[in-house]
């Protein structure tokens, strides 16, 4: 399969461009941030994404869906980077609905549909730590009766304020670190015994911490059989790892578009900035590495539809890759910029907190390098 | 069956039979290479069986026209072509710069005569090229070269000195570029012309590389005659076609960066040579940090190859992306070379002796340093794309 985008993914693109520019430009969101709004994201903005059929894009056709592929999903989430647009398309359209494709038909028919008219969002409560580390969980799952009761804690569950449904990775069998044992588990937020705290990051986007107080779940909430949860649970891992990549993607070529275009426009010494080579060899590096991202992340959503073999390999080398070099972008950018880089009023560094974040969220440089690693065999 | 499956079945069984035994394994070193040439020293009956039967079929060019001795097949064909030969590992028949370099020129900038005379014997291997740019005032800032060709009437006369001419002393012709107008500005006065190496006036001298011998020469021009339908292209507009070479070096540069599926991966030499734990983790963790990013950035990369070559294939121009290519490749097989002298530690010091094949790995990553120089150096590629890509206004020069 060639490289590149098809002229379908293209007009989506430009579709989402056009939408998101109009719509959701970063000023929005900054207004969204001054308000001091609980939610994190608009409801009335996600409204309009979910009537273009965004919230259902990774939905099967029978359930309402667009079934459009992750690539789709990418290029709108890069373009949501570009305006750090807020919305809970990552946790509920990516993740969720990657996660229920292996749900039983019962558990599908209730969530899907909802989720994919945007009435529903369902976020992934997985961490339980202050790293990314699934196999660590040790929340609690025991048996009771046809279904289970969950005890324990996650924490900076992303969109996880004000969910619907809350997918929950816990512990059947087993002890934190093992990699078998756990089960995957589809249940109402309003579940008795469920609360949920609020935390604030410094994205300024929508986190919660859960604590789970005997809340019964069904057996039919299970998806697929118990103990296999960490390989239900891996599709929906790598689809959000590529989402954020291609977010982060996004995000770093705006930041990188901006520092360039005030290289041609501040001067001192007499010149442009950006006639120092100092700071023009900086910016084609930074420029190439851009490039490679671009590959990695394409590479990771093509082969994610096509050659699932292959998908964790690429999905780490892409959530590696484009972590480190936002980074660099928000750092070039930071530093380029100069003092008012500093400021508040210049978007920056608004840029900058959430490619903190993103490139967190889900696994690290460091993560996502080991996880290379030994997929790789050494 | 598909026109391409035919062709695929018949490239297959030409191969089988035609494809010697012995030219079915990887090139063990620079002396399984075949580069052809009017002295050409064969290793072996084969080698020369092969690369004669090859460029009979015009398959060591095989996208060249036939009229001009190629191969005439279209991107496709060719990529089966590539395919088949992997999938037995063929050697390839022949290197050459006449195939890598002047033909491509030759079929864009070359009269209709020029590439009757000059493209067939590429194709067969029987006239080996050199390529003469640099020269020791002109490096990074190649449009500053200074060798100097006159125009005599019936002929012209060439006198300079070129630097870095990969195998002058082993070469029959050289495609050159010289300075036909010294009151031009300096990238409107360069000429772009063929001769003989063997013409009178010709000498060369190879040049010792810290690791140890190199392919380089410097070359020298003493009042050597050169025919004048020998210039390429328009007279004094050789820079476009060197441009056009150079772009074309770049990505063959480049692509010798990163680590691809058919060669092992450093993790896979470094647990080799230092051993893993029982999870299968290389022991040096610092140093499986490193590789793991090494290795990160090398698929990366070519990654980035492939979607560049599919996008030039969907339309989109390279341009000068190839200076991206050329920068990050370079600098990522050094940064290979370092990591595999790591791995192997104090016996990758070895300079002599069967064990390291007379240093053979040193010695690579020794000649590794030269990547990010020659063919432009990292500096100027990335002054490429500041200008070219990003549109920032040009350093002021003192």
């Amino acid at each position: 399969m060639a490289l590149i985008y098809t002229e379908e993914q293209e007009m989506l693109r430009d579709a989402a461009k056009g939408f998101l520019n109009d719509a959701a430009p970063v000023s929005s969101f900054r207004a969204l941030r001054d308000s001091g709004d609980a939610l994190g994201w608009s409801r009335e903005l996600w409204g309009q994404m979910a009537q273009m059929g965004w919230a259902g894009i990774l939905v099967e056709e029978q359930y309402g869906g667009l079934d459009f592929g992750l690539n789709g999903a990418a290029l709108i989430l890069e373009e949501m980077g570009r305006n750090l647009t807020a919305s809970p398309f990552l946790a509920s359209s990516v993740i969720a609905a990657t996660a229920l494709r292996g749900a039983s038909d019962d558990t599908k028919a209730n969530w899907l549909p909802k989720l994919a008219q945007g009435k529903a969002v369902i976020a992934l409560a997985l961490e339980e730590g202050v790293k990314h580390d699934p196999s660590a969980t040790s929340m609690v799952a025991t048996k009771s009766g046809n279904g289970y009761r969950l005890n324990g804690a996650k924490s900076y569950v992303f969109e996880g304020i004000e969910a619907d449904g809350l997918l929950v990775l816990a512990r059947t069998d087993g002890s934190s670190g093992d990699e078998t044992g756990l089960s995957l588990f589809m249940l109402d937020a309003n579940a008795k015994g469920l609360s949920a705290d609020a935390v604030k990051l410094l994205d300024q986007r929508n986190y919660a911490n859960f604590t789970f107080d005997d809340v019964e779940v069904s057996g039919g909430d299970l998806i697929g059989k118990e103990g296999a949860g960490l390989s239900m649970l891996e599709p929906a891992l790598n689809a959000g790892r590529i989402g954020l990549s291609a977010e982060m993607l996004g995000a770093s070529l705006q930041c990188f578009e901006t520092t360039t275009e005030y290289l041609k426009e501040r001067k001192q010494f007499g010149q442009v900035i950006g006639s120092f080579q100092g700071l023009q060899h900086r910016s084609a590096h930074l420029y190439s590495e851009l490039e490679l991202v671009r590959s990695a992340v394409l590479k990771a959503a093509q082969d994610f539809e096509n050659t699932p073999k292959h998908a964790g390999m690429i999905a780490s080398l892409a959530k590696a890759k484009s972590g480190e070099v936002a980074i660099l972008a928000a750092n070039e950018g930071v530093q380029m910029l100069g003092g008012i880089g500093m400021t508040d009023e210049l978007d920056m560094g608004l840029y900058m907190k959430r490619i903190r974040a993103a490139q967190e969220l889900l696994g690290d440089y460091s993560f996502h390098a080991n996880r290379f690693a030994k997929l790789r065999g050494f | 069956m598909s026109d391409l499956e035919a062709f695929q079945q018949q490239t297959r069984a030409w191969l089988e039979e035609n494809c010697p035994k012995s030219m079915r394994s990887p090139m063990r070193s620079e002396a399984d290479a075949c580069w052809g040439g009017r002295n050409a020293k064969f290793s072996s009956d084969d080698q020369k069986n092969w690369l004669d039967r090859m460029g009979a079929k015009g398959w060591t060019a095989p996208e060249w026209p036939k009229e001009y001795g190629g191969g005439g097949l279209d991107k496709e064909q060719a990529k089966i072509l590539k395919q088949e030969m992997v999938r037995i590992k063929a050697r390839p028949p022949l290197q050459s710069f006449g195939v890598w370099m002047l033909g491509p020129a030759l079929l864009k900038f070359g009269s209709e005569e020029q590439k009757k005379h000059f493209l067939p014997p590429i194709v067969r291997g029987e006239i080996r090229w050199c390529q003469g740019y640099s020269e020791p005032g002109a490096g990074s800032d190649l449009a500053s070269l200074q060798t100097k060709c006159e125009d005599k009437g019936d002929h012209f006369l060439i006198n300079g000195q070129k630097i870095w001419t990969s195998y002058a002393d082993q070469s029959d012709w050289i495609f050159c570029l010289v300075r036909t107008d010294r009151e031009a500005s300096k990238h409107l006065g360069i000429s772009f012309v063929l001769f003989d190496m063997a013409s009178s006036g010709v000498s060369t001298k190879p040049i010792t590389l810290i690791s140890g011998k190199s392919p380089f020469c410097e070359t020298f021009f003493d009042d050597v005659k050169v025919p004048k339908q020998q210039l390429v292209g328009t007279l004094n507009r050789g820079w476009d076609i060197a441009k056009y070479l150079l772009t074309h070096e770049r990505e063959m540069i480049g692509a010798s960066g990163g680590s691809s599926s058919g060669t092992r991966s450093l993790g896979e030499i470094a647990v080799t040579a230092l051993g893993a734990n029982e999870n299968g983790e290389l022991i040096d963790t610092a140093l499986r940090s490193k590789i793991a990013s090494a290795e990160i950035d090398g698929w990366a990369f070519l990654l980035t190859m492939e979607r560049t070559k599919d996008e030039a294939k969907a339309g989109q121009g390279v341009g000068a992306r190839s200076s991206m290519l050329k920068y990050y490749g370079t600098e990522l097989n050094k940064r290979r070379f370092e990591l595999m002298m790591a791995s192997k530690g104090l016996s990758a010091l070895e300079w002599e002796g069967d064990a390291s094949n007379d240093g053979q790995l040193a010695r690579q990553w020794l000649r590794t340093k030269g990547n990010s120089i020659e063919g432009g150096t990292s500096e100027v590629q990335l002054n490429i794309i500041s200008k070219r890509i990003l549109g920032l206004p040009d350093p002021k020069m003192v």
